[in-house]
């Protein structure tokens, strides 16, 4: 079946995922083939995801990892302290 | 897919040892359960607060959270599951009493079926390799990108796909049903792509093509 552009953005998504059905999957590519600019949407889509999901990009606050671990330690501090009593 | 799998269950069985040790007295070793989920708490966190500060502690607080209810925690969902519902649970909580104390109705938006979410059309597609994160200004564009997302779609984008988290264990922790999960990343991806796709051919000029990083999705 030959799809629209509009039906291949609908799947975009699903697509990257591989989680469309295999005669979906078909024509998609069928029609990325052809199609400069469905083409450049996937590839554009795909690129930004890498790039977003990068560590780089969504970085922790500077000593994030040792103030949690602090705060547990007080935890499970205070929980023996309770203990004794 | 195999090997990925294979791993999984090896850390699934490592987790429950050190459940049962965390439990059987030897509490520190809590420390080491939650050490790989710490970005993970912290980004989810992050995605429902939006600021740093908040996130931050909803993460410390979601920790102590897990650690008093560990006994409770049942081996039929994968533990990194119930600590991100944890997690969005506090920071749930946080956000409902930001918006009391505001005083304002901020309702969710009513989501609607309909609607076209049309990806920014363009002929050609420069690869931006990851080097290019190097660059404050692009890791900035995309953080405001991110952020400026509906908010239930951000929501799942962050566990999804910078969280690789998979569509069952997200429509868990977010108490939604898998096919919400399916057409909000949807809709996030293409938003992010018609915002962002335009602005980076424009401002960025790529070293070489055909640099593919590793892929969230696979």
């Amino acid at each position: 079946m030959e799809l629209s552009c509009k039906h291949v953005w609908a799947h975009i998504s699903e697509y990257i995922d591989q989680s469309v059905p295999a005669e979906v999957r078909a024509d998609i590519e069928r029609h990325l083939e052809h199609c400069e600019v469905c083409s450049a949407v996937l590839d554009s889509t795909r690129n930004i995801l890498v790039l977003t999901a990068d560590d780089r990009t969504f970085e922790l606050p500077v000593g994030f990892s040792a103030r949690l671990h602090e705060r547990l330690a007080k935890e499970l501090g205070s929980e023996e302290e309770g203990a004794k009593q | 897919m195999t090997a990925a799998g294979t791993t999984g269950a090896a850390k699934e069985r490592n987790e429950a040892e050190l459940i049962a040790r965390v439990l059987g007295g030897e509490k520190d070793l809590f420390h080491e359960l939650i050490r790989p989920y710490e970005r993970m708490l912290y980004l989810t966190a992050f995605s429902i607060v939006k600021n740093e500060t908040d996130a931050e502690e909803c993460a410390q607080d979601a920790v102590v959270n897990a650690y008093r209810n560990l006994a409770k925690f049942r081996g039929d969902a994968k533990f990194s599951t119930w600590l991100v519902t944890i997690v969005v649970n506090e920071a749930r909580q946080k956000l409902r009493k930001a918006k009391r104390a505001r005083e304002e109705s901020l309702d969710e938006p009513i989501e609607s079926e309909e609607g076209e979410y049309t990806p920014a059309q363009l002929t050609d597609w420069r690869e931006i390799p990851s080097e290019a994160l190097e660059r404050k200004e692009l890791r900035e564009t995309l953080q405001k990108a991110v952020a400026g997302l509906p908010d239930i779609y951000r929501q799942v984008f962050t566990l999804r796909d910078l969280q690789e988290m998979n569509v069952a264990d997200t429509a868990a922790a977010l108490g939604v049903n898998e096919n919400i999960v399916k057409v909000r990343l949807h809709r996030a991806r293409m938003m992010l792509q018609k915002s962002l796709a335009p602005y980076l051919t424009k401002t960025t000029a790529p070293e070489r093509k055909g640099f593919w990083g590793r892929m969230p999705w696979s």
